[in-house]
């Protein structure tokens, strides 16, 4: 098995609701993973499942091999994970700058050198570094929370929706950068942008009540309308 | 004129008294959103421990850092096994931390007995600078002294250190923090214990400018730092300091003009800000 990460029959509750019933998948390395689903099929709690956020009450996380399964979220982060949440999960009255340092675990030569890389890739960042990242515009706090999340060691990245609410003209900027980040780490993204989403997947799952309902090679559902509107509700 | 300023200063002195107290809370409630009524208590134990400690060696530097000793060893305790057990529930959260202020104060009463005790200040910061008109009473400044460097010691590791950042942000975002490989739980256990000590300094600090302590002089300063945290806006460390002093002075002032009022006067002013600036007076965003 040379998965970078699976999941094995999960089941995760929210307080007394059963969220997620039986997702299944895995991330090979090196690739974009997409989970794909309409509204509230679960996507989100996936990748807070994944972070230790939502914690599993059944089934198996494993990230290289080990199963992480009740570890705390600073555990899975560190373990090599980075999360770029929904709503970005910028802290608003701390500037770009700050923000960065947050995240930072150390100084060392490689954060130095992911850091250099990731700035220019978004060098809008270094140009507002020292603003209240509250004050970015919607595709800027993407590209921070983004960079924020790769910063340290990660080999993983969860990138959740990053095309929500932004103009098409910044969805463009933001699907192109996650390209180039392919390049860097393995990634799994929620996307509801159906073009998008094919455009970087290289594989895709389908997640449906909580359940992983199917799966295959992007290109099959380039190719299959009726796939898509049967599972997506688009064509 | 003289009265005024003398007014003022006392005003000042009680005022900074209160921030020590609602910094550890404005921290811990802005951070953990905890409720932590126990936090009198924490403020008690230093004042007895630390003045049982300045009696015993007339030393009152000892009396301070028996205090703040006893303030970190509380916190810890108290952080660890009456607080994390209840994380995330605000209803159980009353409860226990108010049990345990009960059970912190009755302590005190089997430890060192139920009458009040006597306390003075040393020597050296007895009597008064008479400048022109005015006097001014040593220990009064030196606590207002005490106050400012200890929020200028706050700002700066607010400011300027990784910890101090790390607080900030979870402040914000507690989920996020943790998310990028923090353990918020351990700067949850170092926010606290900082927030007892400066409690357990601050009863120290009043001992000798009230002149008696007694077992339930934590419920008492406890309510007007919850006065404070409200104005100030919950996390705010400059609106805390800012609202001390507010409730300080009106606190002083009342006492003088209308003393039966005093704490009614605070009471108003935090349910007018509860009303119209829920976020508090001195909040900067909303
Ligand atoms: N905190 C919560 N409490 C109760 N139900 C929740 C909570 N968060 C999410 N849900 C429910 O879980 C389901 C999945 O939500 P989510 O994972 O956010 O879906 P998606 O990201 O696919 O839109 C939805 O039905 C949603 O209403
Ligand atoms: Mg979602």
């Amino acid at each position: 098995m040379n998965s970078l990460l699976s999941l094995k029959n999960v089941e995760t509750y929210i307080d007394q609701y059963h969220i997620l019933q039986d997702v299944s998948f895995e991330v090979p390395a090196g690739e974009v993973t997409v989970l794909l689903g309409r509204n509230g099929a679960g996507k989100t709690t996936t990748l807070r499942t994944i972070m230790g956020l939502n914690p599993p009450k059944k089934g198996e996380v494993a990230f290289k091999g080990a199963i992480m399964n009740g570890l705390p979220p600073h555990d899975i982060a560190n373990r090599g994970i980075g999360y770029v949440p929904e709503d970005q999960g910028i802290f608003g009255a701390l500037t770009v700058e700050e923000n960065m340092k947050v995240a930072m675990k150390k100084e060392s030569d490689d954060v130095m050198e992911r850091m250099e890389w990731i700035l220019n890739l978004f060098p809008d960042l270094k140009t507002f570094w020292k603003k209240p990242g509250g004050l970015l515009s919607g595709g800027q706090k993407q590209m921070l929370s983004i960079a924020r999340a790769y910063v340290n060691e990660t080999e993983l990245l969860l990138i959740d929706e990053p095309s929500k609410g932004l103009a098409p003209i910044v969805v463009e900027k933001v699907m192109h950068s996650i390209q180039e980040m392919k390049q860097k780490t393995t990634i799994i993204l929620v996307e509801q942008n159906f073009l998008m989403a094919s455009q970087i997947g290289d594989y895709f799952y389908i997640i449906d009540d909580g359940r992983t309902v199917f799966n295959g090679r992007m290109q099959l559902l380039r190719e299959d309308e009726s796939l898509r509107r049967k599972y997506l509700g688009i064509a | 004129m003289e009265l005024f300023i003398n007014l003022t200063i006392n005003g000042l002195a009680t005022g900074m008294l209160i921030f020590l107290l609602a910094a550890g809370l404005t921290l811990i409630f802005g951070l953990m959103s905890v409720l932590n009524f126990a936090h009198g208590g924490l403020f008690a134990w230093g004042s007895y421990a630390g003045v049982w400690l300045y009696l015993l060696t007339n030393s009152f530097i000892a009396g301070i850092i028996g205090a703040i000793f006893i303030g970190i060893l509380l916190g810890f305790i108290t952080e660890k096994w009456i607080i994390q057990p209840v994380y995330g529930n605000h209803v159980q959260q009353i409860l226990i931390t108010l049990g345990f202020m009960i059970v912190l104060s009755e302590l005190l009463k089997v430890i060192w007995g139920p009458n009040q005790i006597a306390v003075t200040p040393p020597a050296y910061l007895t009597g008064s600078w008479e400048i022109g008109n005015i006097l001014i009473i040593k220990y009064r400044a030196f606590i207002i002294v005490v106050g400012l460097l200890m929020y200028g010691l706050i700002y700066y590791m607010l400011k300027h250190t990784k910890i101090g950042l790390i607080v900030r942000a979870g402040v914000i975002n507690k989920e996020m923090v943790q998310s990028l490989g923090i353990n918020i739980k351990r700067i949850f256990l170092y926010v606290f214990m900082a927030g007892a000590a400066m409690a357990a300094l601050s009863g120290m600090l009043i001992a000798p400018y009230a002149g008696v302590i007694h077992g339930n002089m934590g419920m008492e300063y406890a309510i007007l730092a919850f006065i404070v945290v409200v104005i100030g806006g919950m996390g705010n460390i400059t609106g805390s300091i800012l609202a001390a002093t507010l409730v300080g002075i009106i606190g002083s002032f009342m006492a003088y003009y209308v003393p039966e009022l005093s704490l009614a006067v605070n009471m108003l002013i935090m349910a007018v800000v509860l009303l119209f600036r829920p976020q508090g007076l001195f909040a900067l965003k909303g």
